[in-house]
């Protein structure tokens, strides 16, 4: 038995849950990883990734040292160099002075747009506040986005519109508040699995009746009253459905209607082509069905909604999240503890990135950039001259990319983020990132898109650095090294410092401040400004998270929102049209391809595809209903090649009623079958989310040789 | 193993996949019928149809004895090798058939014809040695004269009264010569608070073991709030000795089924079970028929009707909590108490669980009324009671005498040959009493003064010839066979017990193994989760206490 | 509401529902537990918190009994110690108590020797390495049941495991023993989590124990492991 030389407490890395994790720690090794039982948030529970998954920080290929190309890039031309032999070891002088030199020299030479930087939902609220305070206080752009923009950027547009907040307005634990709670769009299971115990806790104990609707038939169905397998992109008409069959039944609470939103009569005339039995005709969902999961919300005492990507990466994301909101207004099931408007946040620090001002639109606190109140509030807190910061609106992640050209955006600064994976369409972002003049990669690996990168700069993994971390509960929670960074590589805020100071020196600025000595003096800054944050200390969050609002040092944190109003005062109706995704299957491409992830991976795979975890799920697959197969010639574990418009994979079938009839399923993180190939890059016209969850694929059987890694096969009995 | 047909399966096991995992236990009977034993893809698919999870469905598998995991022969011989089959020579006849087919105990031939295995009390102790041949009981076989009775067993029933035992000893009672329910027709014009004072006052107590007061039982199952209450008869009779409900059930089901109607009526519950012992097969479809004959009759119906479960091998399952959790279709583990049945039961649920003794004295109380069933028996003791005389006498059998005889009294009508070394008391888990207890009256007041169990009454006989040993190494085993395991003091205790008793069987104790058997006795009497545990190590403390010598290597 | 009742002779106070455990630790006393966890529904199955109460002929385990006014409990008793003492002997003689420092601390404090059984057949049975994230060594297993419940309706509703075998022979098992990636285990460690006696572990820790220095645990997984075809 091994007695640790200490054990750290620190906030899970992977997913928006934010369990409490212990690292036990032995001759600067973490050798186990435990959980307190009275930790709010988990209750002692963790999941495969929160548990195991932490071994990537050991890893051999691990860069622990600062690099440069020894072939110097030119733009046009970029290429990928995965191997060490194409990189040269550097110091870190020599490494921050080649960064500083050439975004300073492209600034200068093409301005502001020409910067762009992705910030990074994995890394700590201290270091996303940074490295947008980075960029513009010293090149003057909000060009500024990280991967909520991927992610949940539908529903924020849609939360933004209709009530002025963007962030679950309820804490996940009080679904064992709920009455009824509806879970779309999100296999909560795999994506947010301690939050899927608490549903089925709330279901196998308290009595709670969940409805799914989803197109696959996900794990939590079989703990579900009833499940609506809807087809890939047709939300709006279900939800509208529901919605008009709870203004037909009169099932409306009109007390809430009448005091708390606005909008009611346009958005009731919108509402009179969304019949069930057109609901039924485009989404394949019994009308009846549709009609019953409306009485059941409707009628609820306490009723809430979860919701995932499935409403939001779509290219009308954000009138799928409005479809949602409008059943929570008509209800009234918003504003107290059990009910709420919840979309599940991936990232474990996507909440927290979006917090700090990792956007194109806002501020840290979510004020805009292009009112000159809050930027005068910045300026203040960054000693910026007057008038001084941007009141350009800057570019969303897709659009940074294709934007990467001449005269465009010339120079990336990318931290911990994997475009080359997580966008759609990849064969033309790899076209996109070849166009760049200079491009920095800050990661712990060199992924697909670090690869591409001039210099590489060796960030440490959370268990090496101090910060805090904001869950999709918006609870504010603590980070903590568990030992000292591996090798030469420095915690993200360090290097940021580093870095700023170089490129102020270069730029003859007065200093924007750089000097701290600990990562709560990053968070009090930040928290002077952003009222959200005001009352939030290390000190306070030292045992225990609190949930923001935290207006004030004494404040207890806020777990339910909108109790007395909605910050945009009433709540909004938007009225919603049905748009049928982008790319509808035909002859040629018959089957809908949807994808997402699974448990034991995390997105582009840059941590997970490194750890023990890529032994337990060595491979992608792709789920096929048992009769496409049949039709198909497909059996279980056959290789095949998904083709659509844009690219092609081969990968192993799996033929599985876990996906419908007409629906195929890959998850995104493999690089070697990358789903994304696939994927189309058509936009929402107002989030910028693309089309992640629906486009029309043709699937072939396929040779054995033909698969990437033919020894590789992923044992599982839970399929 | 993939030459296995499921097509086979699904007619069979259609009628239990609406049961839920409350349908394992029949389910997997059937599938068993199929296939002789339980392959993985049959337990899979069983899983899959009743939505059982398939570690559950394979832990249950795995506790029951009568339920195999592995290929078993087409013909499984069990031979009891408890006390009572133990005195008439069951290791013989199991050695004898052993080395006849050129197996050991717990083996099956190679050509998969024949399995051979050890098993605890059949309930056939009166006609021992006694075997399970299949479905078949198999009863005094006698090596010698190479004879045995095959088939449905006899019942040898006798005593000084004929009132629960009425019917009993001419074969299956027909509804049409049992005659009406008129007890529970009487029954049924009377308030059921009445129907429980009625009871309450006969002063009538559970016969299962634990004698706690049947009327109280009832009235507070009347009282609880449910949705739904259950009657549960408790048939698993498995108490090495014990052989009343084999024949109370075989000889006359109506009595049982019309106890529990009355029961249901005076609840208000709609549905009950008969969980009847795995080893009792012979009885599943005489017990089937009787339901019939009350359905057409319209003595059950959709205001009550009972269900028949048939155990699979678990002693643990006549624990009461036990056998609810068997009929939910989980391992036979017994609940911790409080909550009681009462109030929490069978689905948790308010439920009546009672012995086919207690139930077969409803009818009685009802027909005689209180105060005449008081006439029976003594003030404290009232009724009628069943013995199983089994061991050295010369008429093994069912007594049925009323309380306040002596255990001479009894032993007389069985015919004692000589003064007893020694009587097992209320079986193995209850107490060894020797010939100065034979002026003992049996009543609970008189037997507890005595510090003996009435237990399920059994009475067992040993004469001098006797070695004891052997018997309480039979019991040993008997108890480390069939604790659950889940609590720590049985679960080991009962393995400790049983290591130490072989030991002391072939008089090759170590130092201290007397103290440690006490030590070992009196934690699972203590501190053990239930009544198994509590009484595990009752007849081996006991007979500590009459002949310490025993345990002495020395002797 | 709160009761007032007598705890080895010292008079205590403690709210309604509270079990005897429970009241017994807040007021600084020491019952100690095997099978008992915060965090799992308790099954009163190890029996060491076994306490006398007066007017209860079997001892009762604090774990679940819940305190009562005018109650009177011994938590030392002479019969509390043996039944204690003994089922410490039983276990010592049943499985590997080596990774159980607090069990082996509670033989101490009780007196109860490891030897007590001598000739004791014991649970012993083959580590079990078939899967990337833990190794399950079940003779080390004093079937607490947690892992069991944590993997069924405490707490994550999966089902993998349950056990096989009856009585003494009772083992945790999977479904017709089967490998943990085969079984519908989502690796998720919750079992890990609350086995109190090292019986699971993470791989790991084990590697290390196994004298691997994290420089060899490290290098481990980077190989793709070749997995036969079908």
């Amino acid at each position: 038995m091994i007695r640790p030389d200490r054990i750290v407490t620190t906030t899970c890395p992977y997913c928006g849950v934010g369990c409490t994790l212990q690292l036990h720690v032995k001759d600067d090794f973490i050798f186990k990883v435990t959980s307190p039982f009275d930790s709010p948030v988990n209750h002692g529970n963790l999941c495969v990734k929160g548990r195991f998954g932490y071994d990537y920080v050991y890893h051999p290929k691990r860069i622990t040292t600062p690099l440069v190309r020894k072939m110097p890039q030119k733009a046009g031309e970029r290429t990928q160099a995965f191997d060490l032999s194409e990189w040269r070891e550097v110091t870190w002088d020599e490494a921050l002075d080649t960064v500083a030199d050439n975004l300073v020299r492209i600034y200068q030479q093409d301005g502001s747009d020409a910067m762009a930087v992705y910030c990074c939902a994995k890394a700590t609220n201290e270091d996303n506040y940074l490295l947008q305070k980075m960029y513009r206080a010293l090149f003057r752009t909000n060009n500024v986005d990280h991967c909520t923009r991927l992610c949940h950027a539908g529903s924020v547009v849609a939360l933004q519109q209709a009530v002025g907040s963007s962030a679950m307005s309820n804490t996940a634990s009080q679904v064992l508040l709920n009455d009824v709670f509806i879970v779309t769009g999100s296999n909560t299971s795999e994506n947010h699995p301690i939050i899927a115990l608490q549903m089925k806790e709330a279901v196998e104990k308290h009595g709670a009746k969940m409805i799914v609707v989803d197109p696959r038939r996900i794990d939590l169905v079989d703990f579900a009253e009833l499940w609506l397998p809807l087809k890939p992109g047709t939300n709006v008409p279900v939800f509208s459905a529901m919605a008009q069959v709870i203004v037909k039944e009169n099932l409306v609470n009109w007390g809430f209607v009448n005091a708390r939103t606005e909008g009611f009569t346009e958005f009731l005339e919108s509402l009179e082509k969304f019949t069930p039995e057109f609901a039924e005709q485009v989404s394949g969902v019994p009308a009846e069905d549709i009609r019953q999961a409306a009485r059941m919300y409707a009628t609820a005492g306490n009723a809430a909604i979860y919701w995932g990507m499935g409403i939001s990466q779509l290219s009308h994301g954000t009138a799928s999240a409005l479809a949602l909101i409008h059943l929570a207004f008509l209800t009234g099931h918003v504003g107290r503890d059990g009910t709420g408007l919840n979309p599940l946040r991936g990232q474990n620090n996507v909440q927290g990135a979006s917090d700090m001002g990792a956007m194109p639109f806002h501020y840290p606190g979510y004020m805009r950039v292009d009112n000159p109140e809050n930027r005068a509030k910045w300026e203040r807190a960054w000693n910026i001259e007057e008038g001084g910061l941007s009141l350009k609106l800057g570019l969303t992640t897709t659009e940074i990319l294709s934007h990467a050209h001449e005269g465009g955006i010339r120079a990336l600064y990318i931290m911990g983020e994997n475009p080359m994976m997580s966008e759609p369409n990849l064969n033309v972002t790899r076209h996109h990132m070849q166009q760049l003049e200079f491009l920095v990669a800050q990661d712990i690996f060199i992924n697909e898109s670090g690869a591409f990168a001039d210099v590489f700069l060796p960030a440490t993994p959370f268990a090496e650095k101090d910060g805090t971390f904001s869950n999709t509960d918006r609870r504010v929670q603590r980070v903590r090294a568990a030992h000292p960074p591996r090798g030469g590589s420095r915690p993200d805020w360090q290097i940021l410092c580093d870095l700023a100071l170089r490129i102020e020196a270069r730029l003859g600025h007065p200093t924007a401040k750089w000097d701290y000595t600990h990562p709560e003096q990053i968070l009090r800054e930040m928290a002077d400004v952003n009222p959200d944050y005001a009352g939030i200390t290390y000190e306070r969050i030292d045992q225990v998270g609190l949930i923001y609002p935290v207006p004030t040092l004494d404040h207890p944190g806020t777990p339910t929102l909108f109790t007395e109003s909605f910050p945009r005062g009433r709540g909004k109706f938007v009225p919603l049209d049905y748009v049928p995704v982008k790319e509808e299957p035909d002859d040629e491409y018959p089957f809908i391809l949807t994808t997402g992830r699974l448990l034991e991976h995390w997105h582009g795979g840059t941590m997970t595809r490194h750890s023990a975890l890529n032994e337990a799920y060595p491979e992608a697959r792709v789920e096929i209903h048992p009769a496409d197969a049949e039709i198909h010639g497909i059996r279980n574990g056959d290789p095949v090649k998904v083709q659509s418009r844009r690219g092609e994979v081969v990968l192993r079938a799996t033929v599985t009623e876990k996906t419908t009839v007409g629906v195929v399923f890959i998850p995104w993180h493999f690089q070697e079958a990358a789903a994304n190939l696939l994927t189309n890059d058509a936009l929402d016209p107002q989030a910028k989310i693309p089309e992640f969850k629906a486009c029309a694929v043709q699937v072939f059987p396929a040779r054995l040789e033909d698969l990437p890694n033919p020894d590789v096969q992923v044992s599982r009995g839970r399929y | 193993m993939s030459d296995i047909d499921l097509t086979r399966l699904h007619p069979a096991i259609e009628a239990y996949i609406p049961l839920g995992r409350s349908g394992l236990l029949p389910a997997l009977h059937a599938a068993q019928r199929i296939y002789g034993w339980l392959p993985q893809e049959v337990a899979a698919e069983v899983a899959r149809s009743l939505e059982v999870p398939l570690a559950d469905v394979h832990g249950v598998i795995e506790f029951y004895s009568l339920f195999y995991n592995e290929p078993v022969g087409r013909r499984i011989i069990r031979v009891c090798t408890d006390p009572a089959c133990g005195l008439k020579g069951a290791d013989d006849i199991l050695r004898h058939l052993c080395e006849h087919h050129g197996i050991e105990a717990g083996q099956s031939t190679p050509d998969l014809s024949l399995t051979i295995e050890r098993s605890p009390c059949l309930g056939l102790c009166e006609q021992a040695p006694a075997a399970l041949v299949d479905d078949k009981a198999e009863t005094n076989i006698d090596l010698d004269a190479g004879s045995y009775e095959l088939g449905r067993p006899r019942s040898i029933v006798g005593g000084s009264l004929r009132l629960l035992t009425e019917h009993c000893g001419n074969g299956t009672t027909s509804l049409a010569k049992y005659g009406e329910y008129i007890a529970l027709k009487k029954a049924l014009t009377m308030k059921p608070e009445d129907v429980i004072a009625e009871v309450k006052s006969a002063g009538l107590v559970g016969r299962g073991g634990a004698a706690f007061p049947t009327g109280v039982k009832w009235e507070g199952a009347a009282k609880a709030d449910g949705d739904q209450k259950y009657i549960v008869c408790n048939a698993d009779e498995s108490e090495p000795g014990t052989f009343k409900d084999r024949i109370l059930l075989l000889d006359d089901p109506h009595r049982t089924i019309e106890g529990m109607c009355i029961a249901a009526h005076a609840i208000g519950a709609t549905k009950g079970y008969i969980y009847l012992r795995g080893e009792y097969p012979y009885i599943l479809p005489v017990l089937e028929n009787a339901l019939t004959e009350a359905r057409a009759a319209g003595y059950l119906g959709e205001h009550f009707d009972i269900e028949v479960r048939l155990g699979a091998g678990a002693y643990i399952c006549g624990e009461e909590t036990a056998l609810f959790e068997s009929i939910e279709g989980k391992r036979g583990f017994p609940r911790v108490k409080p909550p009681f049945p009462t109030t929490h039961g069978l689905f948790g649920q308010p439920t009546i669980i009672n012995n086919v003794e207690t139930l077969c004295n409803v009818p009685l109380i009802l027909h005689e009324g209180a105060a005449g069933y008081r006439k029976i028996g003594t003030e404290k003791s009232p009724g009628p009671k069943l013995f199983c005389v089994s061991g050295d006498v010369a008429q093994p059998g069912l007594y049925e005498v009323p309380f306040g005889v002596t255990l001479r009294d009894l032993l007389d009508m069985a015919g004692l040959h000589s003064a007893p070394q020694a009587v097992l008391f209320g079986g193995a888990a209850g107490a060894f009493a020797t010939f100065e207890h034979l002026d003992v009256r049996l009543t609970f007041e008189d037997l507890r003064a005595a510090g003996l169990p009435l237990g399920s009454g059994v009475v067992m006989v040993f004469d001098e010839s006797r070695d004891l040993r052997d018997v309480l190494k039979r019991l040993g085993h008997f108890f480390a066979h069939e604790s659950c395991g889940k609590c720590y003091p049985c679960q080991m205790g009962t393995q400790r017990q049983m290591e130490i008793l072989d030991r002391v069987a072939v008089g090759k104790t170590l130092a201290g193994d007397l103290e440690r058997l006490q030590d070992v006795g009196w934690t699972m009497t203590d501190a053990s989760l239930c009544g198994l545990g509590q009484t595990a190590a009752g007849a081996v403390l006991s007979a500590v206490k009459l002949w310490p010598g025993l345990f002495d290597s020395g002797r | 509401m709160t009761s007032k009742l007598l705890m080895d002779d010292k008079e205590i106070s403690v709210e309604q529902g509270q079990t005897l455990l429970e009241a017994a630790r807040e007021n600084g006393m020491d019952i100690p537990t095997i099978c008992f966890h915060e965090a799992t529904t308790s099954n009163a199955l190890c029996r060491i918190c076994v306490v006398e109460v007066e007017g209860m002929r079997l001892l009762q385990p604090a774990c679940i009994v819940q305190a009562a006014d005018g109650m009177k409990v011994q938590t030392k008793s002479e019969r509390v110690v043996r039944a204690r003492r003994t089922i410490l002997e039983m276990l010592a003689a049943t499985m590997d108590l080596s990774d159980a420092p607090e069990i082996l601390t509670l033989m101490d404090e009780y007196g109860a020797r490891v030897d007590r059984f001598p000739e004791a057949e014991r649970r012993e049975s083959a580590l079990k390495d078939d899967n990337p994230m833990y190794v399950r060594d079940y003779s080390k297993c004093l079937l607490c049941w947690r892992c069991v419940q944590v993997c069924a309706d405490d707490a994550q509703y999966t089902f993998a495991i349950n056990f096989s075998g009856r009585g003494y022979e009772t083992q945790i098992g999977t479904f017709f023993d089967r490998a943990i990636p085969e079984t519908t285990c989502v690796l998720c460690g919750q079992c890990v989590g609350v086995c109190p006696t090292g019986a699971l572990k993470p791989k790991r820790e084990y590697l290390l124990e196994q004298g691997m220095s994290p420089q060899e645990i490290s290098v481990m997984n980077t190989g793709r492991k070749r997995r036969k075809q079908k």
